[in-house]
Parts: structure tokens; C-alpha cells; sequence
């Protein structure tokens, strides 16, 4: 079951509203990828990509794409003004040593103490970490965004992740099309609702037990 | 024409008589992108068989490494992803291919780790998973746990660059530099495919990324012969 593009942009908008000006931002692929496209143009954010930037800009117009510049999916990209290439130790360097101040990534399953499973599903689909345990284990703040519920209609939020972990108690805040919800020590907030579900619709789709934050806004 | 002044400047089929059926690769490129498109032609045409690829990830099916990796010419994989290549996938699942994952920021400390002479390295990415700690020792620093991660080296190293001279300082472009300082740095012989040799004294040594002590050979690129996977 995919997202439409509306509901994708939707998510990416308010993850986008998370980034602050001077951050150093991490984008996976999927929704995450859309995020600088809600970015104002005044803040200054330098996008980090694993494969040795720093400085990512929007996508190329068509045929102005350069093969030997992409983003970590392997699409290209452009790069903005102050801007740096490296190699990929010094990329995971930054990472490790604690620069990035966000990390936004799709996950397949979020715990209610905000483990993370983005890796593996046994026995189907087996492709690797890539760079998702650096970044969920050492980036400032993770930002989960995905589909509330797998294709069988599940919640992706659990109270214990069945599929292999990424990373423990990594996650911070979870973005899905139909709630925000923040991952506390004492459990999960339900802070937001997304149009048009109710917060009743929210709190009967997922797995776990939400606590209701004072006031839950509605995004449209 | 530039002088071959360090007798390193060689053509492919030089190059390919250094990669034998058996041998340990290691490879730059991410994605496909800053992987030698000439070499990797020229190994599938060679048909090598059972070989060892060290790298990043296996590209797409028909972009990089992945045409290696998808006509079966490698038996074992060092890598981090293999996600965009579900024929890696395929043949891990029919028991046809080995493949040994490791986190992407290890396995570059690895690689470098090799490069550089070091015996291993201590990271602490993975540490509480099972899959990643599984069989590592564990060194404590200071009161923090470490994995201890082991070098990497390879028979043979091969990578992109932009520009070389006759010594082999390379210089290389944009991101498609990614692995390829490291890889360079870590093969017993390291074969560069550029896109262009210029004389010596032409590159800025303030410019140059790997100098040329890491370098055996060069040869002159084809160019990339595989379509991009957002053309």
C-alpha cells in the first residue's frame, strides 16, 4: 500500500518543520528525500549524504544531471554554496563523531522505547545496513517517517520490534499519515493528528498504548 | 602523448592479466558511481570466475559492480548493501553467493584500516546487535565497550579517477570519489582507470586525494558503458 504524493509531501512538511537553521541534516530515500523541498529558503542547512557531500541542493533540471554526482540512492543532485566532497571514512567520521543533528529515515518497524528495524525482513528481503546503524545510533535526533500501518494493515508501532533491530532506543520522534508521535522514556505522545483521522482513529491503529500529549493539533 | 615516466602507464589487457580467477577485489564506487566501467568490462569479458569483491555495495544489475555480481563472477561479498541489486540478493538466497555485511562507516575504517597498516580498528556501531557483534572480540577503552573491527586488503584494487599523472596521483570527482581513496590505498597492486593522464607537474599537489606511491598501473578509461538507473 503506497502513499499518495499529497500524504508523502504531507509527512515530509512536517518533518521538515524539525530542522533549524545551521543544522547538518541526513536524508534516507523514500519520503525522506522530499523533506528540502518544504525547506524555507531562508534557513542555511547543509545535507549530509553518506556517499561524501555535504552542501546537497535540489535535483538537477533534466539533462543536467551529472553522473558523478548523486545523493547515497545514487540520484543525482546539485550542490549548494559552501559545499564539500569527502570520502566515505570522512563521511561515517562525521557521523560517528556526532555532527549530524538530524537523521530522517524510513523504518518498517518503531518500538514503544523507539527501537528501530529498518534492515532486514528474514527469509525475504535481506539488503544489508547500508549506513543505517551509524546514523541511528549516532545522529542527534532520529526522525522515523513511514506508513502508520504495514500492507496487511499492522501497525509499524509495536511494543517490541519482531524483525532484527537497527538500533536500540534510537528513534525520537515518529512522523506516519496519520500521527506525530514522540518517543519519551516513559513512552510514546501522541502530538499531533493528521487529517483527516481523529485522534481516535490514531490511537485504534497502533499497537501500543499512546499517551495523549495537552494538546494534540490537527495537521492538513 | 605522456611520457610513461614510471612505466606505470599501461592498457587494459595489462590490467586484466593482474586479475586471475580466485583473486580478492576490492573495488571503489557507490552505487556504481566512481567504479571503473573499463575494468569491470574487461573482467566479465575475461570471464574471472570465484572471485572475493570487497566494496561498498553491488550497485544495480547492470550498473558497476553489479554486472560482475549479476553474471555469477563472484563467489563471496565484503560488503554493506546489496539492496539495489536484488540479483545479489537472489544468489545469496540459492546459497550461490557469500556475502559478509558490515556497517558502511566500518567497513571504510576497515578498508582503511588495511590501507594505512593498521590491525584492526575499535568501533562501537552495532554493538548491541547480534548480527553485526557476532564473533567480534570486545575491548573495553576507558570503561566503553568496542567491537574489534579487522583490517581489509585485497590481490588487487581497482578504482575511478578523474585524472592521474605518470606516478599515479590521482585526483578524483565529486562524489564519485567515495570509497575509491581508501580502496586505492589497500590493494597489494592497485590498478587506477582514469579519464584522463596528464603530465607530470600538471595536477596541484595541494589537489592531488591519493598520491601515486599507492598506484601500479593506469590505464586510460572507455568511459561508463552502462546506462544510469534514473536515465
Amino acid at each position: 500500500m503506497g502513499l499518495g504524493i499529497d500524504v508523502r509531501n504531507r509527512i515530509a512538511r512536517r518533518a521538515a518543520q524539525e530542522i533549524k537553521n545551521g543544522m547538518i541534516v541526513n536524508l534516507g530515500i523514500g519520503i525522506p528525500s522530499l523533506v528540502p523541498n518544504h525547506l524555507s529558503e531562508k534557513l542555511h542547512v547543509m545535507i549530509h549524504a553518506e556517499n561524501g557531500v555535504l552542501g546537497i541542493g535540489p535535483s538537477p533540471m533534466k539533462k543536467n544531471e551529472d553522473a558523478n554526482l548523486c545523493n547515497a540512492a545514487g540520484y543525482p543532485v546539485t550542490i549548494i554554496k559552501g559545499s564539500s566532497y569527502f570520502d566515505s571514512s570522512i563521511a561515517f567520521g562525521m557521523i560517528r563523531r556526532g555532527y549530524i543533528d538530524i537523521t530522517i529515515l524510513g523504518s518498517l518497524q518503531v518500538s514503544e522505547s523507539g527501537d528501530l528495524a529498518n534492515w532486514i525482513v528474514p527469509g525475504k528481503r535481506i539488503p544489508g545496513m547500508g549506513g543505517a546503524m551509524e546514523l541511528a545510533q549516532k545522529a542527534k535526533k532520529v526522525i522515523v517517517l513511514m506508513n502508520h500501518l504495514d500492507k496487511s494493515g499492522n501497525s509499524k508501532i509495536v511494543k517490541t520490534c519482531t524483525l532484527p533491530l537497527t538500533s536500540k532506543g534510537c528513534v525520537d520522534l515518529i512522523i506516519t499519515d496519520m500521527a506525530v508521535i514522540k518517543v519519551e522514556n516513559d513512552g510514546l505522545y501522541l502530538i499531533e493528528v493528521m487529517s483527516p483521522y481523529t485522534t481516535k482513529d490514531v490511537i485504534n491503529n497502533t499497537n501500543v498504548e499512546l499517551k495523549l500529549s495537552d494538546s494534540i493539533s490537527k495537521i492538513y | 602523448m605522456v611520457e610513461n615516466s614510471f612505466d606505470k602507464i599501461a592498457n587494459i589487457d595489462e590490467a586484466l592479466s593482474q586479475i586471475n580467477d580466485g583473486a580478492t577485489i576490492m573495488f571503489g564506487g557507490f552505487g556504481g558511481i566512481g567504479s571503473p566501467p573499463t575494468i569491470i568490462e574487461g573482467m566479465i569479458n575475461k570471464n574471472v570466475q570465484n572471485l572475493t569483491l570487497i566494496g561498498n555495495d553491488t550497485g544495480f544489475p547492470n550498473i558497476g559492480i553489479g554486472k560482475l555480481v549479476s553474471r555469477g563472477h563472484a563467489s563471496k561479498l565484503i560488503v554493506s548493501h546489496i539492496g539495489s541489486n536484488p540479483v545479489a540478493g537472489q544468489l545469496m538466497t540459492e546459497g550461490k553467493l557469500q556475502i559478509e555485511f558490515s556497517p558502511q562507516g566500518t567497513l571504510a575504517e576497515r578498508i582503511r584500516a588495511g590501507g594505512v597498516g593498521l590491525g584492526g580498528v575499535l568501533i562501537d556501531v552495532g554493538i548491541d546487535n547480534d548480527i553485526v557483534s557476532n564473533g567480534k572480540e570486545k575491548i573495553v577503552v576507558d570503561g566503553k565497550e568496542y567491537l574489534l573491527e579487522l583490517p581489509l586488503t585485497a590481490d588487487v584494487s581497482i578504482v575511478y579517477a578523474k585524472k592521474s599523472d605518470p606516478f599515479g596521483n590521482l585526483i578524483f570527482d565529486k562524489s564519485a570519489r567515495n570509497m575509491n581513496p581508501l580502496v586505492a590505498m589497500a590493494g597489494k597492486y592497485t590498478i587506477a582507470e582514469v579519464e584522463e593522464i596528464v603530465p607530470l607537474s600538471e595536477l596541484d599537489p595541494e589537489q592531488i586525494i591519493t598520491p601515486g606511491i599507492y598506484v601500479d598501473m593506469i590505464v586510460q578509461s572507455k568511459g561508463v558503458n552502462w546506462k544510469w538507473v534514473w536515465e
